[in-house]
């Protein structure tokens, strides 16, 4: 056992593309994520068309940038404006008082602000509108309560959690989850259908070895690896972007063990009905990679999904671990609060660990 | 002479679904012999040997390997065999050293013993100081016959070798028999697969399987004076044609 579980760590170091996926790609993934594609509101270039240049008017844009998502860019004379500046590139959102502002807001209770957005972007742009409505409606309100104290409802936009709509907060619980899986499912299954093309895992099975001694020397290194990957992003995570840990750090790790089991399960399962490393490795990046990617709400909302792929998601691993993981590190909730997801992925572990075996004995009759 | 046989085979069948690749095969193999399992490809007999060696299920039949039975007690089998299969079987991202470490260590060697027995076996393949490289760098004739060496680490008393010889030049399977007779010596037997009519002539007794069944099982001296043939090619041959009639 201890021998075999040596001669797999020997595999891995001797392999420098293996080396590289297993920990080169975890830091540049979680980078990437972070600086890059994150969808924050930060500075975002505005310009503002003032039509009537009034006491609110003003007031309201002072508002607008003194909430720190904005700056402003330009200010516009005519509508006719208005396209050229988007044009320019540097402004995605354009708002729009109408002439007599504060006079129609006193008098009829009623001014219109209008907001266009550079909906190229469609994400940034419904984000921008957001943030902008929200505080259009909160200096509405503030007017409200000095002009007619009992009748106005405030309406109060408030981001729980991720205050500032950190991109990293989103993105960080969806690369733990998808190296995890990548690292534990495919690199297992791409090992195991490794030595059944080279011809040795005829040579492992003829010997005294027992199956599932087999299996957990080949599975071991990897859950070592891993996890030393989880420790590593989370690090990252929390030291380049500050991100927090409000629950228990222990139930974190404790969770991200069985979800590489699960994930490790999975590699063994798809090693199981292939017979080369480049089958296993197809067969992972689409029956794996792809939908915990596209499915697991990582990048795209599941509520947003039509009810098809929303079905679809629930059977993903994935899903449930990211939800996991929020919970604890966003939420610093405890297993009360989750242990029907964590219930969910013991069960999907089982399910492929008595497919996976199954599956071998059929071969070996 | 009650000495136990290496292998008993009584009326093994094999089918798979509607297909019959092994039909009712009986034959034993004595304790230190060269037994070796001809036919063409497809005629059953890497089937046959993955049934002895554990790797597949007997459909029906009797089959004792180092005098324990295959289906009851797999495990005593498997501690008294060796296995070489067609396929190059050792690690290429290993040196020759790990290999034998690895390998010795499954089958519960001590450290000792492994390193033992691994310059005792790099010696004689004459491999003493490459140890230390990798196996990727080894050419391939000289990997057949350390997947050999390998397979016969832990002094099994049975080595089954499926086809070893594929693809290798006439010289170097020269040597590699020569390796088999060393180990036969030692008392191992030596249970080997091959197309080679040529190394049918190495074996003591040869077995020759066509379609699933067993045509002839003897000596190849007394196999060529039976048929009249001069080498037992022709002998193979010879059985071929009166199938095909």
């Amino acid at each position: 056992m201890k021998g075999f579980i040596y001669k797999e760590f020997l595999h891995i170091f001797r392999d420098p593309r293996t080396m590289l996926i297993l920990f080169g790609m975890p830091i540049v993934q979680v980078l990437l994520f972070g600086f890059a594609i994150t969808n924050e509101i930060n500075n975002a270039g505005i310009a503002i068309l003032d039509e009537s240049k009034d006491e609110m008017s003003i007031a309201l844009t002072d508002k607008l940038l003194a909430s720190g998502y904005f700056t402003l860019k330009e200010n516009l004379r005519s509508r006719d404006e208005i396209e050229a500046v988007f044009r320019k590139g540097n402004t995605s959102l354009v708002v729009v008082f109408e002439p007599q502002f504060s006079s129609r807001f006193i008098r009829e209770g009623q001014a219109a602000v209008q907001l266009i957005a550079d909906a190229s972007d469609p994400n940034t742009a419904h984000l921008l509108s957001v943030f902008a409505s929200g505080i259009i409606r909160d200096f509405s309100g503030d007017i409200s309560i000095i002009n007619k104290p009992p009748l106005t409802i405030r309406i109060q936009t408030n981001m729980l959690y991720n205050p500032e709509l950190k991109g990293v907060f989103m993105f960080v619980p969806g690369t733990i989850t998808v190296l995890l899986m990548l690292i534990s499912a495919m690199m297992t299954s791409i090992s195991i259908a490794k030595e059944k093309e080279m011809g040795t895992m005829e040579v492992l099975l003829v010997s005294p070895l027992k199956t599932w001694q087999i299996v957990s020397g080949k599975v071991v290194p990897y859950i070592l690896l891993s996890f030393i990957n989880a420790l590593i992003i989370l690090l990252l995570a929390y030291t380049v972007f500050a991100m927090p840990l409000r629950g228990s750090l222990l139930l974190l790790l404790a969770e991200s063990i069985l979800f590489i089991v699960m994930a490790l399960t999975m590699g063994i399962f798809i090693s199981t009905i292939s017979n080369t490393q480049q089958q296993a490795m197809l067969l992972s990046m689409f029956a794996l990679m792809l939908p915990t990617i596209l499915l697991s709400g990582f990048i795209f909302p599941v509520e947003n999904m039509p009810d098809a792929l929303q079905y679809l998601s629930h059977v993903m691993p994935s899903k449930w671990f990211i939800v996991i993981i929020k919970q604890i590190m966003l939420k610093g909730l405890g297993i009360t609060y989750f242990w029907k997801e964590t219930l969910i992925l013991a069960l999907m572990t089982a399910f492929f660990l008595i497919m996976s075996i199954r599956k071998f004995n059929v071969r070996l009759a | 002479m009650d000495q136990i046989q290496a292998i008993e085979v009584h009326n093994l069948v094999k089918k798979f679904g509607n297909f019959v690749a092994n039909d009712n095969l009986n034959f034993s193999v004595g304790q230190g012999e060269i037994f070796g399992f001809l036919g063409a490809n497809g005629a059953g007999k890497t089937t046959a040997m993955k049934i002895l060696c554990g790797l597949s299920k007997p459909t029906s039949g009797k089959i004792r390997v180092a005098g324990y039975d295959v289906t009851r007690q797999p495990d005593k089998v498997k501690k008294n065999i060796g296995y070489m299969s067609q396929r190059f079987s050792l690690y290429n991202d290993l040196t020759l050293k790990e290999n034998f470490r690895f390998f010795g260590g499954i089958y519960g060697l001590s450290a000792s013993e492994i390193k033992n027995r691994t310059v005792q076996l790099l010696d004689r393949l004459g491999l003493g100081n490459d140890s230390g490289k990798l196996l990727s760098s080894i050419p391939a004739g000289w990997k057949q016959k350390l997947a050999f060496s390998v397979a016969i680490m832990h002094q099994p008393r049975i080595v089954f070798l499926d086809e070893p010889t594929g693809g290798v030049d006439p010289i170097t399977r020269r040597q590699f028999w020569d390796l088999i007779y060393e180990a036969a010596a030692e008392g191992i037997t030596v249970f080997v697969t091959t197309h080679y009519m040529d190394e049918a002539e190495y074996c003591q007794r040869v077995c020759i399987m066509v379609d699933g069944r067993i045509d002839a099982l003897d000596t190849p001296g007394n196999l060529k004076t039976n048929h009249h043939a001069a080498n037992m090619h022709e002998v193979f041959l010879k059985l071929a044609r009166k199938k095909s009639t």
